[in-house]
């Protein structure tokens, strides 16, 4: 043990930090582009699809528009032009910040989203975190316990994971919306709003979280470093909240990126249920009346999610194991 | 500190563990527990009703409207209760199985399509198709499942084509994933560099070796899969995209019994009950068979 040591292990330091930074920035600009591609994805294939564009924007096919009506709103969209050159209008746009005008609420889609990512995002995030919950203390409480016990946590987690979520939804709407008034079952103005919608999400994926993180602690806890830890005097709780879970979190980490695009997915459904306020909705919305300039927008809020989770997962991954750190990754 | 003793002391009693022998596992397989056997038994029940609907339910028939017989709750006549026809809902069913599975099966199938062919180009065509491949993962990952379902629905029409096209495609990226570690994984094993030095062509080294090799996890993964499909399939066809009301589709009863839930529980419990009880049922069989693959490969 020697100043050369001490030095060699600094600038391995040193390296590592500047390892981490390239790694985020090229995640980073790798997310940029599956952004850029997921965008391009979407504007063809929404204008591929078979619909008319043009009674859309005039109020769907029920609409008798005059032709005038008709040549004044494809010049204002733009949509005699070619379909490369729409989607190079778009692109630029987007870099302004311009997101467009939404065909059937003739409101900014900038706007509509400001108005309709929040909602989502927190029943999103919500459930997400009510998921952790969840999961952890069925983990906690039930691994590697008496047999009874272990076997009763784990069936529940399964029985869990395999629950649809918009049954899930109903079920709850019933039993304490309507059987037991305890729960508005509409709306999203007040915080007891989230309570169902919240649980409907957060129970499925607690289950999926729940077995991973379950298999991982089980694997860990049978490593020497516990029994070592559990050696030195340390209480059971400590050691596996200190020592054992740390190691089995990085699975269910690597999960919550993905779980996250699942939960938007889910909010789908789980608002159109609930009478939700949120993106969700408006995608259906948007999608089945044809509003492209919506739908490409909500696309944009997906898809940059998803990134930015995955981001999240990289740096939290980064957080619970320092192996990850090195720069030969 | 001294409440959690007695904790400690039992938790590291019960940490003795013994080895893990391929025996006593493999043993422990043959001797299916009844989560195994109730669940073997339940997917026997539902293949009956795809292959003999009237068998199982006794010659019911699940269009057959009878105004004066709506609403009833569950009892002898009708175990699940009728709907707002006075359909019989476990009749429907029972012949809603067939549609169910065959959704479940056929986009668990597709995504395995795709995903093979994606693992085997990323993980065998060379660092820029594995970089390329992983990329087009991401893509397909970050792209709302929803879209693609309801895009495929306004090309396709309703019914449950779209709907098996759409969730297979949206759960393709996930076993991409998994097929392209198995590849990378298998790809260097000294069977394969063997084989290479054997002169086998590639064809038949990735016929024989690769992909037999990388398969056996996704086995399991592909069990799984198939419930989740279940309920992919059945968010879908709730928010319309499935077969149109009539039908006798799971998710399409459940989407049409939302409206009747204050008064008529029925009409969504049953259904939504069957489809949580098959996707327990091939998650069981797919632990058990997971635990037997473990016990070989130890």
């Amino acid at each position: 043990m020697s100043a050369s040591t001490a030095i060699a292990s600094r600038s391995g330091g040193a390296r590592t930090w500047r390892g981490v930074a390239v790694l985020l920035l090229r995640r980073v600009l790798l997310g940029l582009s599956v952004l850029l591609a997921a965008v391009t994805l979407a504007f063809f294939a929404l204008h591929v699809v078979p619909g008319d564009v043009v009674s859309a924007i005039l109020g769907g096919p029920a609409a008798n528009p005059t032709p005038e009506a008709v040549a004044a709103a494809i010049r204002e969209y733009g949509l005699d032009r070619p379909l490369i050159v729409q989607y190079l209008i778009y692109l630029v746009g987007l870099l302004h910040g311009d997101l467009g005008r939404s065909f059937t609420q003739h409101l900014p889609v900038a706007l509509i989203l400001r108005e309709q990512v929040g909602p989502t995002l927190l029943l999103t995030f919500w459930a997400l975190i009510l998921a952790w919950a969840l999961a952890l203390l069925s983990v906690l409480g039930t691994t590697r316990r008496r047999p009874w016990l272990s076997r009763l946590g784990a069936t529940l987690e399964t029985v869990a994971a395999a629950m649809p979520p918009f049954w899930l939804g109903i079920l709850l709407l019933f039993s304490f919306s309507f059987a037991m008034p305890l729960f508005p079952p509409a709306g999203s103005d007040r915080l007891s709003t989230l309570v169902l919608p919240g649980l409907a999400m957060a129970i499925p994926l607690a289950g999926f979280l729940a077995r991973v993180t379950r298999e991982a602690l089980e694997l860990a806890l049978e490593q020497p470093f516990i029994l070592s830890a559990r050696m030195r005097g340390l209480g059971d709780l400590s050691v596996r909240l200190r020592h054992a879970l740390r190691h089995a979190l990085l699975p269910g980490i690597a999960l919550s990126a993905w779980a996250l695009g699942a939960l938007v997915g889910n909010a789908v459904v789980v608002e159109v249920i609930f009478s939700r306020k949120g993106i969700g909705r408006q995608l259906f919305l948007a999608v089945s009346t044809q509003d492209i300039p919506l739908a490409m927008g909500i696309v944009l809020v997906v898809s940059a999610c998803y990134v930015l989770s995955n981001l999240a997962a990289d740096v939290l991954s980064l957080w619970a194991d320092p192996r990850l750190r090195s720069s030969r990754r | 500190m001294s409440a959690s003793l007695p904790a400690v002391t039992a938790a590291t009693t019960a940490d003795v563990v013994p080895p893990a022998t391929g025996f006593r596992r493999s043993a422990a397989f043959r001797r299916p527990g009844p989560g195994l056997l109730l669940a073997t038994g339940f997917l026997v029940f539902l293949l009956l009703g795809c292959v003999a609907p009237s068998l199982v339910t006794a010659g019911g028939d699940p269009f057959r409207i009878a105004p004066h017989e709506a609403f009833r709750p569950p009892g002898w006549a009708h175990p699940f209760g009728t709907d707002q026809s006075g359909r019989d809902i476990f009749v429907r069913i029972v012949f809603g199985a067939r549609e169910s599975l065959l959704v479940g099966v056929g986009a668990t199938g597709i995504a395995m399509m795709v995903a093979v062919t994606l693992g085997l180009l990323g993980g065998l065509g060379g660092h820029l198709a594995e970089r390329a491949v992983r990329w087009l993962l991401q893509v397909m990952f970050s792209f709302p499942v929803l879209i693609l379902a309801l895009l495929l629905s306004a090309g396709l029409g309703h019914g449950i084509w779209p709907l098996v096209l759409a969730t297979g495609l949206g759960s393709s990226a996930g076993y991409g994933r998994l097929v392209l570690s198995q590849v990378l994984a298998v790809r260097d094993a000294p069977y394969v560099e063997a084989a290479r030095a054997l002169g086998h062509s590639p064809a038949r080294i990735v016929h024989r070796h690769v992909l037999p090799n990388a398969m056996r996890p996704l086995v399991v993964a592909v069990m799984l899969g198939v419930g989740q499909a279940i309920i992919w399939s059945a968010s879908l066809s709730f928010l319309g995209l499935g077969a149109p009301p009539p039908a006798a589709e799971w998710g399409t009863m459940l989407s049409m019994g939302r409206d009747f839930v204050a008064n008529a529980w029925w009409l969504t419990a049953f259904p939504g009950a069957f489809v949580v009880m098959t996707v327990l049922s091939t998650t069981a069989i797919g632990h058990a068979l997971q635990r037997h693959l473990e016990s070989r490969a130890a």
